[in-house]
C-alpha cells in the first residue's frame, strides 16, 4: 500500500505509523467525527487536542475498533503501519502492535495488580516486567493487592504498565492525567517522557503543560474535524490560536494541574 | 431430631442441584449478559441421553457412564446454541430472550413427543437407593452424592477461575468486557467456553436430579430453572461463592418450609427472594453495559 500525499509531514524523514484519513463516525443519531485525518509519527509524543466533546476519545476509539454498540464508522480510513484497519475488530488490531489506556483507566479492580498485568501478556513475548517494575516500583510491592483498592494515581500506574509490557509499535493514551493530583500528574508525565523514547505515543490531553514537555506534534480537533495539524511548540506559543482552538486563555506552569476554563467536567459524548 | 437431620441433608442436596444449574447462569449472565432461559432445556435434554445410558448399562459403572454422557450432551448442546444462534445476538438482549425462551419451550416439547409426556423412572443403582444412619435419621445415599459432587464443581469452577488464564479472562470480562478485548484478547472464545462450562454442568445437574427424583420428565429442567433464576438474583451474578450458600439457602428453606409450614416450600422461596432483594441497598441492574 502506498502512502497518501500528506499536506503536512508530521516527520518527513519516516513514514508514519498510523494515519488516519477523512474519518467519518455516527453514534446513534449523532455524527460525532466529521473528517478527522492526522498521521502519528513513528517516534515520539503525537497530541490528539481539543474541547470536551470534539471527539477526541470517539476518534482514537474508532482507530481500536471500540465504538459503542450504535456507533459506527462511516467513512474514511485507518492504516497502521501500512495496513489498513478500519472497522477491524478491537482484538486484531491491538494485537498488530497497539497498547491503549483508556480514558476511566480501564483497570479490572476485582483482579489483583499482577493479575491485570498477567492478563495483559500478549503472544509469546517478550514481556517486559523490568521495564515496567523499574518505572513503577510501587507496583512491584502492592502486586498482590487488588486493583480495585488503589489510589487513582495508582490505577493510573497499572493501566500504563498494561500498555507498555508488550512490544508495541504505538501505544495510545486517553487523558492520563485527568483527576489526578499535581505531584501525581507529574509523575505520569515522567513515565510518559520516558516510555516516549521507547515506543510512539497519541496521546489525548487537556493539561497543556503536559503536553508541552511531551509532544513533539500536535493534531487538533473541532466539532469533528481536524482543524489543525502541526508542531506541538509553535502551537503552544501562539496564545491567540491556543486560545482560538482549544478554548484556554493562559499557559500553565509545568506540572500544574489544569486550570478551569476548559469545562473538563462535560464527559466527552462517546455513548 | 431426626426429621430435622433428614430434612437439612434432602436441603443440602436439593441446593446441590440448584447450585449446578446456577453457576453456569450465573457465568453466562455475568460474562455476557445473556438471560439463558434454555439453560433448562440443556438439562432435560442430558437427562434423557443419561437415562438411555443409564438404561442400558446397568449398576454403578453404567450410571458413572450416564454421568458422563449426560455432561457431555449438555456441554454439546451448549456449544451449538452458542455459536449458531448466540453468537450473532450479543448486544440484543431483546432477541436473545426471544430465541432461548423459544428453545425453552421448543426443545422439552421434542423431548416429549419422542419420549412422551409421562415421568420416567430413572434407574437407580443398587448401591444408591439405600439409606444411611445420620443422627437417628435414615437419609438417602443419593443425597450424599449430590452434595459432593457439588462440592467438587465449586472446588473446580473456583479453581478454573482463579488459576487459569481463562480464568482470568472470564473475571475481567464481568467487569468490563471492552477492556478485555483491548488488551488484544479474543473474547467470544471465552463465551463459547463459558457456555460448554455452564452446559456441561446443567447436563451434571439432569443426571442428578434424576438420581435425586428417581425420575425424569420433559418439563424437568424448565421447572428446576426457576429456582436456579431465583438463587442466582439472590446470590449474586458475578459471584460463584455467592451462588453456592444461596443455593443451599434455598433448597433448605423450601425443605424446611415443605414439613413445617404445609408443604409452602416454593412459597417460602418466593418470600426469601423479595426479602433478599428488598433488603440489598442498590441492587445490580439487569442488563448492564460493560
Amino acid at each position: 500500500m502506498t502512502e497518501q500525499p500528506e499536506k503536512r509531514s508530521p516527520s518527513p524523514e519516516q513514514s508514519p505509523i498510523l494515519s488516519v484519513r477523512d474519518l467519518r463516525v455516527r453514534i446513534g443519531e449523532s455524527r460525532i467525527l466529521q473528517g478527522v485525518g492526522f498521521d502519528v509519527a513513528p517516534t515520539g509524543t503525537t497530541a490528539l487536542l481539543g474541547r470536551n466533546g470534539v471527539g477526541k476519545t470517539t476518534t482514537v476509539r474508532s482507530v481500536l475498533g471500540l465504538l459503542p454498540e450504535d456507533g459506527e464508522v462511516t467513512g474514511g480510513t485507518v492504516v497502521f503501519d501500512g495496513t489498513d484497519i478500519t472497522g477491524h475488530r478491537t482484538h486484531t488490531v491491538v494485537r498488530r502492535g497497539i497498547g491503549y489506556v483508556p480514558e476511566d483507566r480501564g483497570v479490572f479492580g476485582g483482579l489483583t495488580v499482577a493479575e491485570n498485568l498477567t492478563l495483559a501478556e500478549r503472544g509469546d513475548g517478550p514481556h517486559h516486567y523490568d521495564l515496567v517494575h523499574d518505572l513503577f516500583p510501587e507496583l512491584k510491592a502492592r502486586r498482590k493487592q487488588r486493583a480495585g483498592t488503589l489510589s487513582g494515581g495508582q490505577q493510573q500506574m497499572v493501566a500504563l504498565a498494561r500498555a507498555l509490557l508488550n512490544d508495541n509499535r504505538l501505544v495510545i493514551v486517553d487523558e492520563p492525567t485527568k483527576g489526578l493530583a499535581p505531584r501525581v500528574v507529574t509523575e505520569v508525565a515522567e513515565v510518559l517522557e520516558r516510555a516516549a523514547e521507547r515506543v510512539p505515543l497519541l496521546l489525548v490531553e487537556q493539561n497543556l503543560a503536559v503536553v508541552r514537555r511531551l509532544a513533539r506534534d500536535a493534531v487538533v480537533l473541532d466539532a469533528g474535524r481536524t482543524v489543525h495539524t502541526g508542531d506541538a511548540r509553535d502551537l503552544l506559543a501562539d496564545r491567540e490560536r491556543t486560545t482560538s482552538l482549544l478554548g484556554v486563555g493562559r499557559h500553565e506552569k509545568p506540572g500544574t494541574p489544569e486550570t478551569a476554563g476548559t469545562g473538563r467536567s462535560t464527559k466527552e459524548a462517546t455513548r | 431430631m431426626s426429621t430435622l437431620v433428614l430434612l437439612t441433608l434432602t436441603g443440602l442436596g436439593l441446593g446441590a442441584l440448584y447450585f449446578l444449574i446456577a453457576s453456569g447462569l450465573a457465568l453466562i449472565f455475568g460474562l455476557m449478559d445473556v438471560l439463558n432461559f434454555a439453560h433448562g432445556a440443556f438439562l432435560t435434554v442430558s437427562a434423557y441421553a443419561a437415562w438411555r445410558t443409564a438404561e442400558t448399562f446397568a449398576g454403578t459403572g453404567g450410571l458413572a457412564l450416564a454421568a458422563l454422557v449426560g455432561t457431555a450432551t449438555g456441554a454439546l448442546l451448549a456449544i451449538v446454541v452458542e455459536l449458531v444462534l448466540i453468537r450473532r445476538l450479543y448486544g440484543r438482549p431483546r432477541e436473545q430472550i426471544l430465541v432461548t425462551v423459544g428453545l425453552s419451550l421448543a426443545i422439552p416439547a421434542l423431548v416429549q413427543a419422542v419420549w412422551g409426556a409421562d415421568s420416567r423412572p430413572f434407574p437407580v443403582p443398587e448401591a444408591l437407593s439405600g439409606t444411611v444412619g445420620v443422627l437417628g435419621a435414615q437419609v438417602p445415599v443419593s443425597r450424599f452424592v449430590l452434595i459432593v459432587a457439588a462440592g467438587l464443581v465449586l472446588a473446580a469452577v473456583t479453581l478454573f477461575l482463579s488459576r487459569t488464564r481463562y480464568g482470568l479472562i472470564v473475571r475481567a470480562g464481568v467487569e468490563n468486557r471492552a477492556m478485555v478485548t483491548a488488551l488484544g484478547i479474543d473474547v467470544t472464545r471465552a463465551f463459547t467456553l463459558v457456555f460448554a462450562i455452564g452446559g456441561a454442568l446443567a447436563g451434571l445437574a439432569g443426571v442428578l436430579g434424576g438420581l435425586y427424583f428417581g425420575s425424569l420428565s420433559p418439563h424437568q429442567g424448565t421447572s428446576l430453572l426457576v429456582f436456579a433464576f431465583v438463587v442466582v438474583v439472590i446470590g449474586g451474578m458475578g459471584s460463584i461463592p455467592g451462588v453456592a450458600l444461596s443455593a443451599l439457602a434455598v433448597g433448605l428453606v423450601q425443605q424446611y418450609a415443605n414439613y413445617y409450614v404445609d408443604g409452602y416450600g416454593d412459597f417460602a422461596v418466593v418470600v426469601l427472594l423479595a426479602a433478599v432483594v428488598l433488603a440489598r441497598p442498590a441492587p445490580r441492574l439487569a442488563g448492564g453495559t460493560a
